[in-house]
């Protein structure tokens, strides 16, 4: 329950306070309190079920799409509460970007995927649009690998390509954090560490929150970790603290490998 | 050991029994068919001429063509069309993205739809009859014509009308099922973009669920090709010299016109080839909206290749 991680130095980009998750009756999450540092790399870990993803969706409003799901507390983004009254949630997400576990970009053309949230949001003009899309991948590290086939299908690349597809299409729509929820566990160590060193590269910009269920990920792309278990946040500090003396036993337990 | 023997054989008798059994099964089926077409075909085809296929019958049937018919069946599956797809996919949206799926409204809807499928063609017809001919038809002629009978009548839309009833469940089920195969994970991508739901269903949804709600669109169209009962009392002519000019006239169609011929010809002699020839076209037309649902179904599924992998 320590929500004041070493943060100081950086300015603060979410705020959550007293965050409570519901499924049904079921209390999955929470109470939470942490702040998350702009463009710095926050890493969330734990055990299966510890409600870390569960965590990452509030941040987005995502939890509003799954039926029984209730969310209580405060979450603010830039001071700006974003369960506040009146506060649209598709709104939030076009602040709040997130790139899923399994990759799923949509089975249209390469161009197309990353140019959907421009066009949803209203971009008419095509030449914005194009660089856009050229900008946005080539933030993904994709743009030299497929700026020969934007008219081919997404579905034909492989695995590591259409992750980085689907966050060169988060990116397009330039959110001010951006959510992951295991980016790279479905992927082979090549595209895994591909994917971790765009990570790197997204914190100068942006404000990154990771789910991730390996350690090693965790303590080589991020600056805090946050532990969460049995959905509560046990401990939440600088990487290094947590890897390398962390307050709590369970969090020692958990990093060194003892269960979990 | 004999008694294991034994059971073997007996396990042998039964597995050649059963693949005999069902191999027959299987064969009477075919030739079933197969004697269908064969006699169709056989009857029918020489007598398939382009004045068969252009002209209007003549001599009390006897003599001449089918082509207010084969008019009279288009104008109605295009209208029939027009009515239920959107219906039908509005309703599938409906109880597939937007409806509570608990709620006692959304198991009501259900149903009905199902109860629908399950009602016979004729009740159809008697519906058309009451509702669309002499409640909206005899409304709208009260309404805007002063009492004079133009929609107050069998016509060509009320036919069009109580058939899309009648396809409607067809259409809602395949397209429903067309939406729910649309992966989740596509939905909440579009979602984490910050797509609101109605840009997430006519961007992603819609598209990922044409195929198969074309598919429910054909199976509905050969459907309507092909019944007769439901148009019996809302429109259907006997015999007309002209082809219907407005919404409001009767009309011709193929299979109430396979009924006319073999019932009601003077000279059945002198009928029967055309109505063999009547019976192929029908049968071909409704063969080749069966055929064209398969091809844009799997051609679609080819477009969208791997995108539930």
């Amino acid at each position: 329950m320590n929500g004041d991680a070493n943060t100081d130095a950086a300015k603060i980009s979410l705020s959550v306070c007293d965050l409570v998750v519901c499924y049904g009756d079921k209390r999955a999450l929470g109470p939470v309190s942490m702040e998350i540092a702009e463009k710095h790399v926050t890493a969330l870990i734990g055990p299966s079920g510890c409600g870390k993803s569960t965590f990452l969706r509030s941040l987005n409003r995502m939890n509003d799409l799954v039926l029984g799901c209730r969310v209580e507390g405060d979450v603010r983004l830039d001071g700006q509460p974003i369960y506040g009254p009146g506060v649209d949630p598709v709104e939030v997400r076009r602040r709040v970007g997130m790139v899923f576990q399994k990759s799923n970009p949509f089975p249209k053309t390469i161009f197309d995927n990353v140019a959907y949230g421009l066009r949803i949001g209203g971009m008419r003009d095509r030449a914005e649009i194009a660089g856009r899309v050229e900008h946005a991948l080539g933030r993904a590290a994709l743009w030299n690998e497929v700026k020969d086939r934007m008219g081919e299908s997404a579905m034909g690349l492989s695995g590591g390509q259409q992750q980085r597809l689907c966050i060169a299409r988060a990116l397009a729509v330039e959110p001010e954090v951006l959510l992951m929820d295991e980016p790279a566990s479905a992927l082979d160590p090549i595209a895994t560490a591909h994917i971790e060193e765009l990570i790197h590269e997204l914190a100068r910009d942006y404000t990154v929150v990771i789910v991730t269920h390996n350690m090693q990920q965790a303590a080589r792309v991020s600056d805090y970790t946050a532990f969460f278990y049995m959905g509560d946040m046990v401990e939440f500090a600088s990487t290094d603290t947590i890897f390398t003396h962390p307050s709590q036993p369970r969090t020692e337990d958990y990093v060194t490998g003892r269960f979990g | 050991m004999k008694g294991r023997a034994r059971t073997r054989s007996s396990r042998r008798f039964g597995d050649v029994a059963l693949s005999l059994g069902t191999g027959l099964a299987a064969a009477l089926v075919l030739l079933i068919v197969v004697v269908i077409l064969g006699d169709v075909i056989y009857n029918g085809a020489p007598h398939m001429t382009l004045t068969f296929l252009t002209q209007a019958p003549r001599d009390g049937m006897t003599a001449g063509g089918i082509f207010p018919a084969i008019f009279g069946t288009v104008a109605l599956v295009v209208l029939m069309t027009l009515a239920v797809l959107p219906a039908g996919v509005a309703t599938a949206i409906y109880l597939s993205e937007y409806a509570n799926p608990g709620s006692r409204l959304t198991r009501l809807v259900r149903v009905a739809v199902n109860n629908l499928a399950g009602v016979p063609s004729i009740v159809f017809g008697l519906f058309g009859l009451g509702f669309f001919v002499q409640f909206v038809g005899a409304g709208i002629d009260r309404a805007l014509y002063g009492g004079q009978r133009v929609f107050g009548q069998p016509a060509l839309i009320w036919a069009a009308l109580t058939m899309a009833v009648l396809t409607l469940p067809v259409v809602i089920v395949a397209t429903e099922e067309a939406l729910a195969a649309v992966p989740r994970e596509l939905r909440l991508a579009s979602a984490a973009l910050g797509a609101s739901r109605l840009q997430t269903i006519a961007r992603v949804v819609l598209p990922q669920a044409l195929p198969g709600i074309l598919t429910g669109a054909i199976l509905a169209i050969s459907r309507g090709a092909g019944e007769v009962a439901p148009i019996l009392f809302t429109g259907v002519a006997y015999f007309l010299p002209k082809l219907p000019r407005s919404l409001h006239d009767q009309f011709m169609q193929l299979g109430y016109h396979v009924y006319v011929l073999s019932t009601q010809s003077p000279d059945v002699d002198a009928t029967r080839p055309i109505l063999y020839a009547t019976v192929l076209v029908l049968l071909l037309l409704t063969f080749a909206l069966n055929a064209t649902a398969v091809v844009v179904r799997s051609h679609m599924r080819r477009r969208f290749a791997g995108a539930s992998s």
